[in-house]
């Protein structure tokens, strides 16, 4: 018997109970996703800090990066450009006739903010923020809605002491919300008036708000 | 008084009107779209075509079958297309475009009318260069190519797509002068593709895995936590609509489909399906896709799209053209099944009475339905209320606003209100 071959009848063995272990699937479709390209992809990060990657950055750095990369829609201080989404502010305007939800006053997790940097912006370049970049536009958007000082420097060890505002803000509704029964067929009302029209309501594109971004 | 006036054709006088009132609005998007609309419909008959005569088309021969591989609509269908409405978002990349429900008949969306709602513009993916991961708590993370998706058994079925945004814009009161515009962020096609439920046992779920986190391969990269419950129902990973493969702003070559939810949560260009033991409280269901309510707080994981429906026509866009037998038509839907009843009303909610249901009446389906009526040249007030199989009535916009108020932006499914005046003209409008 060949020198080599006792090793590669190991290795090969070794492939048989890797295999045995991960036991095909009732079509056999699909192969074994390797354990490098799931970490390409699974980059997504949970409130808990689930899927964070090692790394930092200071609220100094994360502005630097943020003038640069992001205050041309958000503005420089978060307050936005046209009709870009704004980042900072609107504390204690969600009870108001024209509540600002933004990532200070609305946001539940930094968690969210971090995920959504890291895989969705800039708006037209995503993925071009390293790890650390990302920790420092978080830290950066934490302070300019007053959640840290200027000093802090986010890191995966301290992320998951971050409190947003509004975390207690959220619930689930009972099902359904608004009451339900048998539909009146006749004579349903008191009174039957026109209050409002489009057409004369006339929404002047320029002055409506944004629902949608 | 109105008996006085002609009876027949008031097409041109109604166009007059209509120009003159479009005219006197704002420049915008929709006035411009509807504006054409309207144009198009006044086209004039030619008489050298109408009897006795014999047209062009009855003597010379027409196109061969080589003229278009792949067909296309009537040109005179032109104005049968998706529109925007411009002042909704700050660029077309993350913007919606609007099916137009007023033109269709039937329930099933044509492919290049469903609406398109991108996040970060449509991604063109080569099938060969795209994958579908499976991993998390699973025994065997997986990597699928597009040709082994299709080898799983098929599921083929009919479901609704409603953005949780629709009629969002309707929440304060009348807004937009179109049903287009009201209420078409909407389709309905046939899907084909394999159980999600297959999918996840092909990987094997491990005990602890109680949500799915779903991605999409675009710039967006967009992500939805699905509870498992939901996951192992009735969702699919599809590859086709109505018998075709699905378009690439509809997710080209697989989406996610996730039956009677809101259609954020149906992910396009789905590249990535982890299961994990809680939800990721990712940007779309945390700052987008909740509710806020008068009292600052806000729902969050309202999923299922509450029974709606309304009548596409009359509508603004469709106005009411002669006195005499009109068919209203309109749509009807639940997220929690079936439609069992469709009632209209001619007077603004104060008498009802039961539409025809156009079959097949499929869940989570969009539901077609007519109503015979006979216009005797006086306004009216139509509106449609529906029920679903599990007796959930189709609420007026006063009693959402009693709990929700007016800013809670998705999930509006109220009675909508078209006014029909003496001339035929067709108004969006709030009722106090």
């Amino acid at each position: 018997m060949f020198a080599w071959a006792k090793p590669l009848a190991a290795i090969a063995a070794l492939c048989l109970l890797a295999e045995g272990a991960l036991a095909e699937g009732k079509y056999g479709l699909g192969r074994v996703a390797t354990a490098e390209e799931i970490a390409g992809w699974d980059v997504d990060i949970r409130p808990d800090g689930h899927g964070l990657p090692p790394g930092s950055g200071s609220v100094l750095d994360g502005e630097e990066i943020y003038l640069e990369q992001c205050a041309v829609c958000h503005g420089e201080f978060g307050e936005g450009a046209g009709r870009y989404p704004v980042l900072m502010g609107g504390f204690e305007t969600l009870v108001d006739d024209r509540p600002e939800k933004t990532v200070g006053s609305y946001w539940p997790y930094a968690s969210t903010v971090w995920d959504y940097v890291y895989r969705a912006m800039p708006f037209g370049f995503a993925r071009s923020l390293s790890a650390d970049d990302t920790y420092a536009v978080t830290a950066y958007l934490l302070y300019l809605n007053d959640v840290v000082d200027e000093e802090f420097v986010l890191t995966q060890e301290n992320f998951s002491e971050v409190r947003m505002p509004n975390e207690a803000g959220f619930f689930v509704r009972e099902q359904p919300d608004v009451p339900t029964g048998e539909p009146c067929m006749k004579n349903c009302k008191d009174k039957v008036e026109v209050v409002g029209r489009a057409v004369i309501l006339d929404v002047t594109p320029d002055e409506a708000q944004p629902v949608l971004d | 008084m109105s008996s006085d006036k002609p009876k027949q054709s008031r097409a041109p006088d109604l166009l007059d009107r209509r120009r003159l009132l479009l005219g006197g609005a704002a420049a915008g998007g929709v006035v411009s779209s509807l504006a054409l609309t309207r144009g198009l419909q006044a086209a004039e008959s030619a008489p050298e075509n109408l009897p006795p005569n014999t047209p062009d088309w009855s003597v010379y021969l027409g196109e061969g079958v080589d003229a278009r591989p792949y067909g296309t609509p009537s040109e005179y269908e032109a104005d049968v297309v998706r529109r925007r409405v411009e002042w909704l978002t700050a660029t077309p990349e993350s913007s919606v475009n609007f099916t137009p429900i007023h033109e269709l008949d039937g329930f099933v969306t044509p492919n290049g009318l469903c609406f398109e709602r991108h996040h970060g513009g449509r991604a063109d993916i080569s099938p060969q260069d795209h994958r579908l991961m499976i991993h998390g708590l699973v025994e065997r993370p997986l990597l699928f190519t597009v040709d082994e998706i299709k080898r799983f058994p098929q599921e083929n079925r009919f479901y609704f797509l409603e953005c949780a945004a629709n009629g969002g814009m309707e929440w304060r009161g009348a807004q937009l002068n179109g049903v287009q515009y009201t209420h078409g962020m909407i389709h309905c096609v046939q899907y084909t593709g394999v159980s999600l439920r297959t999918l996840l046992a092909e990987a094997g779920l491990k005990p602890k895995g109680s949500w799915i986190l779903a991605e999409g391969a675009d710039s967006s990269g967009m992500t939805r936590s699905i509870p498992m419950e939901k996951a192992l129902d009735d969702c699919l990973v599809a590859y086709s609509m109505n018998g075709e493969r699905l378009r690439p702003e509809q997710g080209y070559p697989l989406r996610l489909v996730v039956p009677g939810w809101e259609g954020n949560m149906w992910v396009k260009w789905l590249r990535r399906l982890e299961v994990g033991d809680a939800a990721w409280y990712h940007r779309e269901e945390t700052s987008k896709y909740t509710d806020l309510l008068p009292s600052g707080e806000a729902y969050k994981f309202t999923w299922t799209m509450e029974a709606k429906s309304v009548i596409t026509s009359p509508s603004p866009e469709k106005p009411v053209t002669t006195e005499g037998f009109q068919v209203i038509k309109g749509l009807a839907w639940s997220g929690a099944g079936k439609i069992a009843r469709v009632d209209v009303s001619l007077d603004g909610g104060m008498n009802w009475q039961t539409a025809q249901l156009h079959g097949p009446v499929l869940p989570k389906c969009l539901t077609r339905f007519t109503f015979d009526w006979h216009w005797d040249g006086k306004p009216a007030l139509l509106q449609s209320r529906c029920v679903d199989e599990t007796g959930y009535v189709q609420p007026d916009i006063a009693s959402l606003q009693e709990v929700r108020g007016v800013n809670s932006i998705y999930h509006n499914n109220s009675i909508q209100t078209w006014q029909v005046n003496q001339d035929g003209v067709v108004e969006n409008v709030r009722l106090g």
